[in-house]
């Protein structure tokens, strides 16, 4: 790849790893509130887990722009602004009812299956490597949010309503997922999979699963902000408080 | 006229495997990072030492601890300029954990993972036995446990919950 094809495929995996450390972060606010304690574990696991990955995409992208990719990560989640973050409002969106989560999780966790099958492929191997091992890891997330959302959907009135309103809600923000990340125009075939192509999959995917949990994708509905660069009115408190202590002493000593 | 000090005897391979082997895991002190294959090659640049380690679960909060750990345990030899690095590829499996560890996990009550040769939804689906009676009817409670890398099990016969080690 010449430089401008590595400072695009590093843009498309900021993107990447901001979605990560953002749902990451919203996950994170069920700690101690969850309707039970299994989920409270479950929760801070997928938490933790989505964190993690979004620190190994902050790293490669870092060895793409070459720069210190010991610093990297924590530069970019605690140093920058709001405005400069390139996730979706779909993970942005406040938790929520529980229903909501574990639906945005599962919505989430779906799509990310394709994606990282395709990145799996990629022809840049540092990129190929680390999707093999994300997977691997996420299959797990997608193992647990199928159960709940099966047994949601299929259990009493008030969580067969709670779990459509939830998919009501997020079905147009869940479309952005089909929206091309940043740098993924400028890049050669081969390197990152096609965001449409793997929205048409996902789509059949989730459709298909959601009637038999007794859940109905809402029809044609006003189509939400897509946009990474426009962010709803949730992200910078969101930031605000996520970079509160780092920014407190920016030279501290962990 | 300023003399060299002479250069201390580089430690054998033998020995810093036998030391590395004294390193336990942060969070399941009963094993060490050589026989759960997280620990994966020696090598020498120049008179410094070179440790690759491979992390199990990309999030593990134990890896920070681990790579300290090792260059205290290093120290002992005399082996003060060590240096971890970090090899994701290829990634770390539950397949590289030595059957000696697999016994002591067992012994410890954590079930051992089940082997899975790259199919993990497959053997997933397999009874898993409870670490302790040994019986088959244990149900899943949870694919989440108290650390990345665990899942809490019931069994149904003796009634005690369980951890296994999750199969990655």
């Amino acid at each position: 790849m010449n430089a401008k094809q590595k400072a695009a495929l590093a843009e498309y995996l900021i993107a990447l790893a901001d979605d990560e450390l953002i749902l990451g972060h919203r996950n994170s606010e069920w700690t101690g509130h969850a309707p039970i304690l299994e989920e409270d574990i479950a929760f801070a696991n997928l938490a933790l887990d989505e964190i993690g990955h979004a620190r190994l995409w902050y790293e490669l992208a870092a060895d793409l722009l070459g720069v210190d990719r010991a610093r990297f990560p924590d530069q970019q989640v605690f140093f920058r602004p709001a405005a400069d973050f390139r996730s979706l409002q779909l993970v942005e969106l406040p938790k929520g009812d529980w229903a909501f989560s574990m639906l945005r999780q599962y919505l989430f966790d779906a799509f990310e299956q394709h994606r990282l099958t395709g990145l799996s492929e990629s022809s840049h191997m540092p990129l190929a490597e680390i999707a093999v091992r994300v997977r691997n890891e996420e299959l797990y997330h997608l193992r647990h949010t199928r159960a709940w959302v099966t047994r949601l959907g299929l259990g009493t009135e008030e969580s067969q309503a709670r779990m459509q309103a939830a998919l009501n809600a997020l079905c147009p923000y869940a479309r952005g997922l089909g929206a091309a990340l940043p740098g993924e125009a400028d890049l050669p075939l081969g390197i990152v999979p096609e965001s449409a192509a793997l929205y048409a999959a996902w789509l059949d995917e989730v459709s298909a699963f959601l009637a038999e949990a007794g859940l109905k994708l809402p029809g044609e509905t006003a189509l939400a902000e897509t946009e990474r660069r426009a962010h709803s009115e949730h992200m910078a408190a969101l930031i605000a408080e996520m970079q509160e202590v780092a920014r407190l002493d920016p030279e501290a000593e962990w | 006229m300023v003399m060299s000090k002479p250069a201390p005897a580089r430690p054998s391979e033998a020995e810093i495997w036998a030391a590395l082997a004294e390193v336990p895991d942060p969070e399941m002190p009963f094993v060490n990072l050589v026989e759960l294959g997280i620990v994966r090659e020696l090598g020498w640049d120049g008179g410094r030492l070179q440790v690759t380690i491979t992390p199990t679960f990309a999030a593990c909060p134990a890896y920070e601890v681990m790579q300290t750990d090792i260059l205290a345990g290093l120290q002992a030899l005399g082996l003060e300029e060590t240096e971890v690095l970090v090899r994701h590829n290829p990634p770390w499996s539950s397949e590289w954990i030595s059957a000696g560890a697999r016994r002591k996990l067992q012994a410890a009550g954590l079930a051992p993972p089940p082997r899975h040769q790259g199919d993990l939804l497959t053997v997933l689906m397999d009874p898993v036995a409870c670490p302790r009676c040994g019986s088959e009817q244990t149900s899943l409670r949870n694919s989440f446990g108290t650390t990345p890398c665990r899942m809490i099990y019931t069994c149904n016969d003796c009634q005690e919950p369980f951890e296994m080690f999750k199969p990655l």
